[in-house]
């Protein structure tokens, strides 16, 4: 397999004229190293090379950077953007779209409590977006540092932290992360720590998995012979080359956070009132879901939120399936 | 062999254009290329890496691997046109008309059946011959390739017997169904020197026997002129030269040719010295604790000099070379470096004494991290050995650069970027930026062409004598050897047979398993075999 690639892509030098093959032949010039690959490729700049990728993109890539920066933006500005405060009540309660007649000022209309839904949804980007990311890199940090040291070592510590992930993944995660919230109550570092660390199993299985096989290559032995120590190795020799996989899991653990907590919240277990959270939106909405049959605009309240969340899931993997198209294929061009 | 032209014409490829694709283009592989072959012949194709050689030998058969595409060009085969031919057409040629011999046959067979059953599959499967009357045919066949326990070795499974073996067994494989053609695709390059033997003598009796045409794929100049009646020379897709063996051998006409001959005449004086800088005394080493690799090994390496360890696979070489680093701790015995013992882990090492001893690795590609350019891969020892930053670490790398003829817009480059001997030179540029006494270079040139591998040893050799560099050369390459060493070790079985300087081991008398290894050296005599094969029958 290898073999066949190799002949494949040694033919013939990329970048070459194939009449430069016929000058070299014709004058049999003195041999010489610099001239055996043909012409010297010019490397980009790193600003040059991601302007070329984004060029390059497809649309599905396109929306999802677009949907994402469009998250981000609402939820660093949700102070600003919100029309109303996070747990500010107003007496009436206003169904959706009772605006566009003059009649509310509420756009999506009021929650059971009163509370402004496009408030609430704007701060819950905020409050879900910002724990869901201090989550997964949390659980990265975790899971990703545990994982390249278990495949450095190979040995009694690598026994040691396997076997107890083993352990931790043995158990199902949310009744797990159900039953630590009910220990620790659920404040926000606790919500945060308990399911990074959950999740940092998965990482740590990944991790070590890659970087085992970048374990074994020369440069690692060459690196070790040179007498360099561990960070220098996990983080200039094995990371760079085990990145791909690791930023696919990092869109697909996001997304899985993102629901844990959803469904935590959901269970009364996750982001505790009055902090505005899409999970918690979406049970509170359900309540009205038995009303649909005489006004859908009822089923608003907790379809906006779950909305929300699905479309995020949707452009983070856009993105991701981008990403890892574009490194498991040709790097630079 | 003596009688090239011995039937009619079988194969017959006239202006073959073959395209690769990468880098998002169509590339040329082949630029028309014309082949005739007659029954009963054997063509040699050689030349260097990406030749075009295997895709042309594939061609032949109609097959275009995954990513090349047959342009244009006729492929008459015994009076089928190829090009015409449907997928259906060809697939009835395969396996019993025409075979392959794939390089590596640890990789082509299936670990999960019996050797048996996957030597007589395509035969009976194209039902040249019933499942019972192939089997016994088989069994004939390994008796022949002189394979042992012809009877039973069928019976086992494909890591049951030595990549030798294996590689004779898939020549039975191609054999079974007998083909008008068989193509063999590097078939012993894998294979140490003193098994190469064996197979190559045991294939061309076969080849003789049932009167096949083949083609045979190397860049082995002196394996080829024992195989082929005939030779073709191709370089770069396109062909150089096409004459008899011994007209190519003894007359070539074209430069390149020449040049490709000329390879092995590379030669140094020895240099006899004294001044002994590193010496391994009495080391045993086991993996693992408990199976033995090195027994009592004793190797003196004078200052400046270069030492070849030599030997076939799994005879301790490598081994040795990972006691004298500090990865394989020696269970008994020791090593003394500029007369201080030196601590036998890596981890007791100090710094400097790590510094003074470095690493050039046989693949280079994997020795180097493809995420790092190369201004970092060279420009590391020099931060890390001298505490060099910026300016001066940069322009230290462009005369590293510069010392391995290289320029400096290498810097920026990535190992991807590079050919095989490029990156070779940066490994050594690498090695010499810790500024080491002593560099092991493990089969450095042996995944080399013969060009590249001599302007690494003229590379080497210059280093040599203007750095008084130390050098520990293991190799299985005799030509090698004689290019570059003054003392030599042999190795046989994970024990020194013999150290001396290079003209002593190299002249009579010889210890036997050091003649066994010379004599095994194919040379670039075409009756070189026939003499090994007359003069192992009168023993």
């Amino acid at each position: 397999m290898t073999d066949k690639m190799n002949d494949l892509k040694d033919t013939q030098p990329a970048n070459v004229p194939a009449d430069a093959f016929a000058a070299s032949d014709a004058k049999q010039e003195a041999y010489s190293a610099a001239a055996e690959a043909g012409a010297v490729r010019v490397r980009r700049s790193r600003w040059e090379r991601s302007r070329i990728a984004l060029s390059k993109a497809p649309a599905t890539a396109w929306f999802g950077l677009i949907v994402i920066a469009l998250y981000a933006f609402v939820a660093i500005f949700a102070q600003l953007i919100a029309p109303y405060g996070e747990a500010e009540i107003f007496a009436k309660a206003e169904l959706p779209w009772a605006s566009l007649g003059g009649q509310s000022e509420h756009f999506f209309g009021t929650d059971q409590i009163g509370r402004d839904v496009l408030t609430r949804l704007i701060y819950g980007a905020q409050n879900t977006i910002g724990i869901a990311l201090m989550t997964t890199l949390l659980s990265f940090l975790i899971g990703g540092s545990l994982g390249l040291i278990a495949a450095i070592n190979r040995s009694w510590l690598d026994q040691i932290l396997s076997r107890g992930v083993d352990v931790l993944m043995s158990i199902p995660s949310l009744i797990f992360a159900l039953m630590l919230l009910s220990i620790f109550g659920s404040s926000i570092p606790s919500l945060i720590g308990i399911i990074a660390v959950l999740d940092s199993t998965r990482v740590f299985r990944l991790t070590r998995s890659v970087a085992v096989n970048v374990v074994v290559m020369d440069y690692m032995e060459a690196a070790k012979l040179r007498g360099e120590g561990l960070g220098w190795i996990m983080r200039k020799e094995i990371l760079p080359n085990i990145m791909p996989p690791l930023v696919a899991e990092f869109g697909l653990r996001f997304s899985f956070v993102f629901l844990t907590i959803a469904a935590l919240s959901f269970l009364g277990l996750g982001i505790q009132p009055p902090t505005a959270d899409w999970g918690s939106m979406v049970r509170d909405g359900s309540r009205f879901i038995q009303f649909v049959a005489y006004d859908w605009t009822l089923a608003l309240p907790s379809l906006l939120p779950a909305g929300a969340v699905a479309l995020l899931t949707v452009a983070v993997n856009f993105v991701v399936d981008w990403f890892l198209h574009k490194t498991s294929g040709l790097r630079d061009e | 062999m003596s009688d090239a032209r011995k039937g009619d014409v079988l194969l017959e490829m006239k202006d073959t254009r073959i395209d690769g694709f990468s880098d998002n283009r169509w590339h040329q592989i082949i630029k028309g290329v014309d082949l005739a072959l007659h029954r009963g012949e054997v063509l040699g194709l050689i030349g260097e890496s990406g030749a075009g050689k295997s895709t042309l030998g594939k061609a032949a058969m109609g097959y275009a691997q995954p990513g090349c595409k047959i342009k244009s060009g006729s492929i008459m085969f015994d009076g089928i046109d190829i090009m015409a031919a449907t997928e259906a057409e060809k697939r009835k040629l395969w396996g019993s008309r025409m075979a392959y011999v794939a390089q590596s046959a640890a990789a082509s067979f299936n670990p999960a059946h019996r050797l048996i059953g996957q030597t007589v599959e395509s035969t009976v499967a194209h039902n040249v011959r019933g499942e019972a009357e192939a089997r016994e045919d088989a069994v004939d066949l390994f008796r022949q390739l002189s394979l042992p326990d012809p009877e039973t070795i069928g019976e086992r499974y494909p890591h049951q017997v030595s990549g030798g073996q294996l590689q004779r067994v898939m020549t039975a494989m191609a054999m079974s169904p007998r083909p008008d053609l068989i193509i063999f695709d590097e078939p012993t390059t894998a294979l140490d020197v003193t098994t190469q033997v064996d197979v190559l003598l045991s294939m061309r009796a076969i080849v003789e026997e049932f009167n096949t045409a083949a083609i045979y794929i190397t860049h082995d100049l002196a394996v080829v002129a024992q195989m082929a009646d005939r030779i073709k020379v191709l370089r770069y897709g396109e062909e150089v030269e096409d004459a008899d063996t011994a007209t190519m051998l003894s007359a070539p006409t074209q430069d390149y040719t020449k040049s490709l001959w000329s390879v092995r005449a590379l030669e140094k004086p020895q240099n006899p010295s004294d001044d002994i800088v590193l010496s391994i005394n009495n080391v045993d080493a086991a993996y693992g604790g408990n199976i033995k690799v090195l027994h009592d090994v004793s190797i003196r390496v004078p200052r400046g000099r270069t030492v070849s360890i030599v030997g076939e696979s799994g005879s301790g070489k490598s081994t040795t070379a990972r006691v004298v680093t500090g990865l394989l701790p020696p269970m008994t015995g020791s090593i003394t470096f500029d007369g201080e013992p030196l601590p036998p882990e890596l981890k007791s090492r100090s710094k400097d004494q790590l510094r003074r001893i470095q690493m050039i690795y046989q693949m280079a590609d994997t020795a180097m991290n493809p995420k790092q350019s190369v201004g970092e891969i060279i420009g590391r020892p020099l931060s890390f050995y001298h505490d060099m930053t910026g300016a001066q670490r940069d322009a230290r790398v462009v005369e590293l650069l510069d010392m391995i003829e290289l320029d400096a817009s290498f810097a920026d480059r990535l190992p991807g970027e590079l050919s095989g001997g490029q990156k070779q030179r940066i490994c050594i540029a690498r090695a010499l930026a810790a500024e080491p006494d002593i560099i092991i270079c493990d089969e450095v040139t042996s995944a080399l062409d013969q060009i590249v591998q001599e302007g690494i040893l003229k590379l080497l050799l210059r280093l040599q004598r203007e750095f008084g560099i130390t050098y520990i050369f293991i190799t299985h390459d005799i030509a090698v050897v004689k290019a570059i060493s003054d003392e030599i070790v042999v190795m046989f079985q994970g024990g020194v047979v013999e150290q001396g300087l290079k003209d002593d081991v190299l002249a009579p008398p010889f210890k036997d398993y050091t003649k066994l290894l010379l004599d095994s050296v194919p040379e670039m005599d075409p009756n070189w075999l026939d003499d090994i094969a007359t003069e192992r029958a009168s023993q």
